[in-house]
């Protein structure tokens, strides 16, 4: 398969800045194991610009989950420097916004009590941060539910209000751990769109790890590769794609191109072992 | 509400029958009131009992008994629980304890409790609480641990202390578990009670039917095996309702 000319440049195209916000060099991490240490990221390198949408795609086991952990700091890594926002990830890093696969809330507090959980943790005045939060669900369209239970919300608005959540306390990165997988395939295409627009109503940089292409592609300004175990970036690939992206976007034949491209590099990589 | 009475016509038919297949037995076969008494026999037996008021202290004596042993069993259950499970080294010098003890059936240790604290309702409380430590304490542990490590996550990459995660996400999800293991303690803890009851007593439920053992008078005995199973299920189902009132977010 041929490569796309002027696709793998590492200059961001959409709006991301050309200083990096979240910078990982040379990151590797070993994982002692009872059968002896195990290599899980060797050599990753990966850059976030300031309000820049990048998406980590691979093949699952490649060590997406355990970057997350790097990069909030829960976990040091065994070689390579993390930093975020100017300052070295030293531990753990609460100006870093988290939405899981499972919306992943507390079923016992109300939609508006989730989605100042970050706050709370922190011990920070939840007070202070009510209207942010209010706002916030004003944004993912559940200001209408702010006082109902995670129990009482479909699947879908559930994760909604795990993307306020991760959003309540304006992290300098919003991390997003295949968010919309466990997704039926309608509600996910809606999702979509509304994450295009919340990213573009809020100044955050987003780290959306997926193992979807056309959703990597609709959403991000760059597309970074992971190859399997050990896991490091193969590639990255500018989504040169005009935003707002909608229904036509996915037509585009520029966003075949960029899909059948991102299609052929994983057809080329060896099969990731369990 | 269709479905609510069609159970209700079903278990009412079903004790309608069971009466009358009892009462058809005793005819058939002759059997004398000292083996089964009629159900008669055992109305007259129940009502003297409570509307006459010699089993109400009795009676009450056992729930006092059964009661107060589970608060203490099920608290100390609890705290136990909190303890190993939040500690690492407490669990490493609590837990061989504890199994040790729950290795020895308790209702082979309860004459001694006997011993040690009388007659009276003391030796029942303890008794009663030792057998309702061990399900508290195990379903305080693994609902704490169960907790979902992602929301840990959370907590801990806010630098969350360890009170706050606690009382935020641990304790509320561990809530579920140590509901349920509550309905078991609340068996355990009549039979607790009765067992105690049995082996030495100056009144109880379980000191009547032993004493009307010793009497053949069947009919008593009945009435007080039917008392003891309408405290249990009286406060089964407040446990019950507790539990749906309190983990308001489980589907059921």
């Amino acid at each position: 398969m041929q490569a796309v000319p002027d696709a793998t440049t590492p200059a961001s195209a959409g709006g991301g800045d050309a200083a990096s916000h979240l910078a990982i060099e040379g990151v590797r991490l070993v994982y002692d194991t009872s059968r002896g240490p195990l290599v899980a990221l060797d050599g990753l390198d990966l850059q976030v610009g300031r309000r820049e949408f990048v998406s980590v795609l691979g093949p699952s086991g490649c060590g997406k989950s355990t970057l997350l952990k790097l990069v909030t700091g829960l976990l040091p890594p065994s070689a390579g420097r993390i930093t975020l926002a100017g300052a070295a990830v030293r531990g753990p890093r609460p100006d870093v916004g988290i939405v899981f696969q499972q919306p992943t809330l507390l079923p016992w507090r109300n939609v508006l009590n989730n989605v100042l959980v970050p706050i709370r943790a922190r011990g920070a005045s939840v007070r202070a941060h009510r209207d942010k939060a209010l706002e916030l669900l004003k944004l993912v369209k559940l200001d209408a539910f702010a006082r109902h239970y995670p129990h009482e919300l479909s699947g879908g608005m559930q994760q909604r209000v795990g993307i306020a959540r991760g959003l309540v306390h304006d992290p300098a990165l919003l991390l997003m751990d295949e968010p919309f997988a466990a997704l039926d395939a309608m509600t996910r295409e809606t999702m979509m769109d509304e994450l295009q627009q919340i990213w573009m109503s809020t100044p955050t940089s987003i780290l959306f790890i997926t193992h979807s292409i056309p959703e990597a592609v609709y959403l991000s300004d760059r597309v970074a590769v992971m190859g399997p175990r050990p896991g490091r970036i193969v590639e990255t690939v500018a989504v040169d794609l005009p935003r707002p992206r909608g229904l036509e976007t996915m037509a585009d034949p520029r966003f075949i191109e960029l899909t059948t491209h991102l299609r052929s590099l994983f057809r080329e990589m060896p099969e990731a072992e369990a | 509400m269709a479905e609510g009475l069609k159970l209700a016509a079903a278990s009412l038919t079903t004790f309608v029958a069971l009466i009358l297949a009892w009462e058809g037995a005793i005819l058939l076969f002759d059997l004398p009131a000292y083996v089964l008494p009629r159900p008669g026999a055992i109305a007259e037996a129940l009502s003297r009992g409570w509307i006459g008021g010699f089993l109400w202290p009795h009676a009450w004596f056992t729930l006092q008994g059964a009661m107060i042993g589970f608060a203490f069993g099920a608290v100390a259950g609890i705290i136990a629980g909190m303890i190993v499970a939040e500690i690492r080294v407490a669990s490493l010098a609590i837990y061989p304890i504890v199994i040790a003890i729950q290795s020895m059936p308790t209702v082979a240790v309860a004459p001694l409790i006997i011993v040690y604290f009388g007659v009276g309702l003391p030796s029942k409380i303890v008794t009663v609480a030792l057998l309702c430590f061990f399900p508290v304490f195990v379903n305080t542990v693994a609902g704490l641990r169960a907790a979902d490590p992602r929301l840990i996550d959370l907590y801990r990459a806010a630098s969350a202390s360890r009170l706050r995660m606690f009382l935020d996400v641990k304790f509320p999800g561990a809530i579920d578990h140590i509901m349920s293991s509550l309905q078991i303690a609340l068996v355990l803890a009549f039979v607790g009670c009765v067992v105690s009851e049995f082996i030495a007593s100056t009144a109880g439920l379980g000191h009547i039917i032993k004493s009307f053992a010793n009497d053949l008078n069947v009919s008593v005995m009945f009435a007080a095996i039917l008392s003891l199973a309408a405290m249990g299920a009286i406060t089964g189902f407040a446990v019950t309702l507790a539990h749906r009132r309190i983990v308001f977010w489980r589907a059921r």
